[in-house]
């Protein structure tokens, strides 16, 4: 699970609503995976990010380098661009995993894939 | 378990559908986007997208499958989730959405607790959430028939989304396809669908919007109160189960002006 998908998932369990994010994440592998640079891409994906949910992930993660926040001009700053394109898409969580803030619910991620699978309980009506 | 990837035929027409799908997103020319694969199976739909700069989140319900697309090394990022119990993600996350041969599934109980329609308006309201405005859904699907069809496309009508079902071939029963094609924004202009002869008059797309108008798609093309809307309707209605008298030489007849 790459760090970009982490900072947009959130959790559907019952009741829980916008509450549902940012998901605690909580790991015990991460590889390091190359990922071919697209500036473009990074670029329209800056204005998505929340800064806080990805600081606090980057942190759990001991990250080193990462920007706390856009800087001025930042579509054509290519130093931010691969900064963030190395947090966003080269992290990859492979076993660890994802807590709802507001449930407590705890979503396993193993190789590298979280299970969101609910209970009939769980799930919204 | 016989999985699609095995099959060098089953390859080539889910590639081929990936790519239908992708030309109906009509996404902005030379733009890499994230998009959602809905029952990414493999990965087979998520390599074509990855081949064509895009970025992609994949959602499943079989482990086997999903274990099969991290022996493919896809690129994408997947998910083990089930679509009928809602997207976990942020408002806006996508810039579009794909599936191929997955949405017929939500009309499967298989539990006795599952209720085909709950299930299809929480994927719809979640997936119209988590697409960005204007973004698109195009859902690939074999539809069991068309009450299936019409069940399915209600509920996306309530969940907000405007759009139409276009079909491929539609003389072809080898080659026929159905795409569900939503829009998160305002209507738009449906794209038409395939047939071997290009010269061809006849209507194989259908469009709804989020106006309460639920018959439209059988309705498309009748004249109101004529006697062909007559028999239309009784015909629909003898399919709900309801108690229709027999159709005669009076069925429809225009009657005196008082009416």
């Amino acid at each position: 699970m790459k760090l970009l998908t982490h900072n947009l998932l959130s959790s559907h369990v019952r009741g829980v609503g916008p509450r549902g994010f940012p998901l605690r994440l909580q790991a015990t592998e991460v590889r390091i995976n190359p990922v071919e640079f697209n500036p473009d891409f990074v670029a329209r994906m800056i204005p998505k990010v929340e800064w806080a949910a990805l600081l606090e992930a980057a942190d759990t993660l001991h990250l080193v380098e990462v920007p706390k926040e856009p800087t001025e001009g930042y579509v054509n700053d290519e130093t931010f661009l691969r900064k963030m394109h190395h947090v966003l898409l080269e992290v990859d969580v492979l076993e660890g995993t994802l807590q709802c803030p507001e449930s407590g619910r705890v979503f396993p991620i193993s190789r590298g894939i979280p299970n969101m699978l609910l209970n009939d309980e769980e799930t919204e009506t | 378990v016989a999985l699609p990837s095995t099959s060098s035929r089953m390859i080539d027409v889910q590639t081929k559908m990936a790519g239908r799908a992708l030309e109906l997103l009509n996404l902005p020319e030379g733009q890499p986007c994230y998009l959602l694969d809905i029952g990414c199976g493999s990965g087979l739909s998520g390599d074509y997208l990855s081949d064509e700069g895009h970025y992609w989140v994949g959602i499943d319900i079989s482990p086997a499958m999903l274990d099969a697309a991290l022996d493919r090394d896809t690129e994408g990022d997947l998910l083990l989730g089930d679509m009928g119990q809602g997207i976990p993600f942020k408002p806006g996350s996508f810039d579009g959405c794909i599936s191929i041969s997955a949405v017929q599934w939500l009309c499967n109980a298989n539990k006795k607790s599952d209720i085909p329609a709950k299930r299809l308006y929480r994927f719809f309201s979640s997936l119209y959430s988590v697409l960005a405005r204007g973004a698109r859904a195009v859902l690939q699907l074999y539809p069991e028939n068309s009450e299936q069809l019409e069940l399915i496309t209600t509920q996306a009508t309530k969940a907000g989304f405007t759009g139409g079902v276009v079909v491929d071939y539609p003389n072809s029963a080898k080659a026929k396809k159905f795409y569900l094609c939503l829009f998160s924004g305002p209507s738009t202009f449906l794209p038409k669908g395939l047939s071997e002869n290009q010269e061809e008059e006849e209507a194989t797309e259908s469009m709804f919007t989020n106006k309460r108008v639920p018959h439209r798609l059988a309705q498309r093309g009748l004249v109101r109160k004529s006697r062909e809307w007559v028999l239309e309707k009784k015909e629909r209605y003898r399919r709900q189960g309801k108690e229709v008298r027999p159709d005669t030489q009076y069925t429809g007849r225009k009657r005196k002006p008082r009416f």
